[in-house]
């Protein structure tokens, strides 16, 4: 981690923001040492330090709020302070009342939304890494507009396709099946593109070379040369699939409109509609705001786990995603 | 290749070597082929054929564009979803460098990290959920910030989704949630300038302003329009923010609000496809053209 901010004061950066260019360093250096150091550099310390909290504070402050609303009764929500645990009683009735609804309703999303993105993740895998490392290594005929197309369709925003989708998947009788997002889900030119910059950057050809002199075969050469080396590439792209398949919902909203085909996302956005709070027109079988809470939790649990594990390789892999470096 | 030494028989065989890659190459890249082809191009094929033909298949040139542009929702979603991209470019282009820059200054590198990792959080909500969470942020009665609320002038749940709020808030959820992969990225990138630049510039007396302002943003330059162009596709497609808003408001607040939204209309409520595709396709040229500028004028991406 390269610090900018040498420690020594001798080797301070000189502050000239309020100084004019013309001023000579001789000049302005006499002036620093003539007056004491700290209140110059207190204001723009303290300006930095609370900038960064009021920020910490806005990005944290609703995930922890989310966390211990789902321990409150809708009571303690509305009058007891914001960032008080409520109790495992309260948490455990809204469990109770919350899987009460439409018969576990929340536990099945949870497995739909489970199961869509694992067989999306496993095709997208065996998909897309053979496909960027023969971007990367091999050479073929129409190679170029391959690549070409695939850096125009990653920068489109999936949500252009849903339509279009809609009525392609339509025309083959696949709505209401799982297919009609797993097989969209599974196209994934941001994953081609990150296993592309990968095997590109990380691999040496001469490697390759190196293994067909000795009479590998091509299929034997991604097998058992590129493969064992491109687990970290398989980790980051296994990550975003995930994450995308798992989050998304305009596409599962057209495809899938039956409550037990829905995943987690689009099924708690249908829960909104029976919160009185929200919509004062449900009845007695309404689901409150804590219930709502809690579903949101548990929708966003996976992501969450998954975030934490992957920490280490995340920062690297986003950059990846958009240089070559 | 680094193959130099070529006596006479081994031109011939590399060339038998480059058929035989050629032809792996081309097998290994089939199934995603099979997959670009099917949900990339044919659905864009398909909805072009739909947005110029009518219900029975006949060739209307632009007549479905033409209708829906004339729905007296379409200028109002066009207007609504370019105040938004406003708000949300501008926000993300200041408030992710700034951040980045501080984040990048700071002394100790433990807390830099930690602050980036927080920051980054609120993706995992990405989605309904984040909606779901800024719904409870910006109804009075239960957020814990309702005093803020109230300093503001806002006590219902209904004064604070007044429509002309509703892009500032789309703008704070998206914010929310996006921002913080942003400022990875955009951190990193600030790692990826060489030393002996910075420290020129320190030689030469610039201070953390100018070094910011002269060095680090003009080098920061393809990044942060990387981060626009993404920024600005993805936002044109608001979809989950307004929809859910409408369930939570019973229509009042949200319903009709963006172009996706529209096309949904369009599609399944109103049965007209062929409108549909139309808004569709307007969807899609926008987000294609601006791909295809970035890619073709920007380098960025090694596409040899």
């Amino acid at each position: 981690m390269p610090t900018e901010t040498p420690a020594g004061p001798a080797a301070a950066p000189p502050r000239t923001e309020r100084e004019p260019n013309a001023m000579s360093r001789a000049h302005h250096q006499a002036r620093q040492r003539r007056r004491p150091r700290a209140p110059r550099r207190l204001v723009p310390r303290l300006l930095t330090g609370s900038v960064l909290l009021v920020f910490t504070v806005f990005f944290v402050l609703p995930v922890l709020w989310l966390v211990l609303a789902a321990t409150k009764t809708d009571q303690q929500l509305v009058h007891g302070s914001p960032l008080s645990f409520g109790s495992w009683h309260a948490f455990r009735t809204n469990w109770d009342r919350l899987t009460a609804f439409q018969d576990n309703a929340v536990l099945q999303w949870l497995g739909n939304s489970t199961s869509y993105a694992l067989i999306s993740l496993v095709i997208t895998l065996c998909v897309a890494v053979p496909a960027g490392y023969a971007l990367a290594m091999t050479e073929f005929r129409g190679r170029h507009t391959l690549l070409v197309s695939t850096l125009v369709v990653m920068l489109m925003p999936t949500a252009t396709l849903v339509v279009p989708l809609f009525l392609e998947i339509n025309a083959v009788h696949l709505i209401g099946t799982m297919w009609s997002i797993i097989l969209p889900y599974s196209f994934y030119p941001f994953g081609v593109y990150l296993t592309y910059i990968y095997f590109s950057t990380a691999v040496p050809r001469d490697l390759l070379a190196a293994a067909r002199m000795d009479g590998c075969s091509e299929f034997g050469v991604f097998r058992h040369i590129a493969l064992p080396l491109a687990t970290p590439v398989i980790a980051l792209v296994g990550f975003f699939s995930f994450v995308a398949n798992w989050t998304n919902y305009f596409l599962p909203y057209v495809m899938l409109p039956e409550s037990d085909q829905m995943p987690v996302q689009v099924g708690v956005g249908s829960l909104l509609s029976n919160v009185p709070s929200f919509n004062p027109a449900v009845g007695t079988l309404a689901i409150e705001r804590p219930q709502l809470a809690l579903a949101t939790l548990l929708a966003i649990t996976p992501v969450l786990i998954v975030f934490l594990f992957a920490q280490r390789f995340l920062v690297s892999g986003m950059l990846a995603g958009a240089t070559k470096e | 290749m680094t193959l130099t030494h070529s006596p006479a028989g081994s031109a011939a065989r590399r060339r038998r070597g480059a058929a035989r890659q050629s032809r792996a190459g081309t097998a290994f890249v089939a199934a995603y082929v099979l997959l670009l082809i099917a949900f990339g191009i044919l659905p864009t094929g398909y909805a072009v054929y739909f947005a110029f033909t009518d219900a029975g298949g006949t060739f209307t040139g632009f007549a479905n564009f033409i209708d829906t542009a004339q729905d007296f929702r379409f200028m109002d979603a066009v207007g609504h979803v370019a105040l938004y991209l406003l708000f949300w470019l501008v926000s993300l282009v200041v408030f992710v460098v700034a951040l980045a820059l501080l984040l990048h200054r700071l002394a100790s590198g433990a807390v830099s990290k930690s602050l980036r990792f927080l920051f980054y959080i609120p993706g995992a909500l990405a989605g309904a959920a984040s909606v779901l969470v800024w719904l409870f942020m910006l109804d009075p009665a239960v957020s814990p910030v309702s005093s803020l609320l109230g300093m503001l002038g806002f006590h219902t749940f209904g004064e604070v989704i007044a429509p002309g709020n509703l892009p500032l808030l789309f703008t704070i959820i998206a914010f929310w949630t996006g921002a913080g992969g942003w400022i990875v990225v955009i951190h990193g990138a600030l790692d990826n300038i060489p030393r002996d630049v910075m420290e020129a510039a320190r030689i030469d007396g610039a201070g953390a302003w100018q070094t910011a302002w002269r060095v680090q943003i003009p080098m920061l330059r393809k990044w942060i329009v990387y981060m626009v162009i993404l920024a600005f596709a993805g936002g044109a497609q608001l979809f989950v923010e307004p929809q859910l808003l409408s369930l939570a408001s019973v229509g009042v607040a949200g319903r009709d609000y963006s172009l996706n939204q529209l096309t949904y209309d369009f599609a399944f409520q109103m049965n007209n496809v062929n409108g549909a595709a139309a808004v569709s396709v307007e969807l899609l040229v926008v987000s294609v053209s601006a791909a295809a500028v970035f890619v073709a004028r920007s380098r960025f991406f090694d596409a040899d």
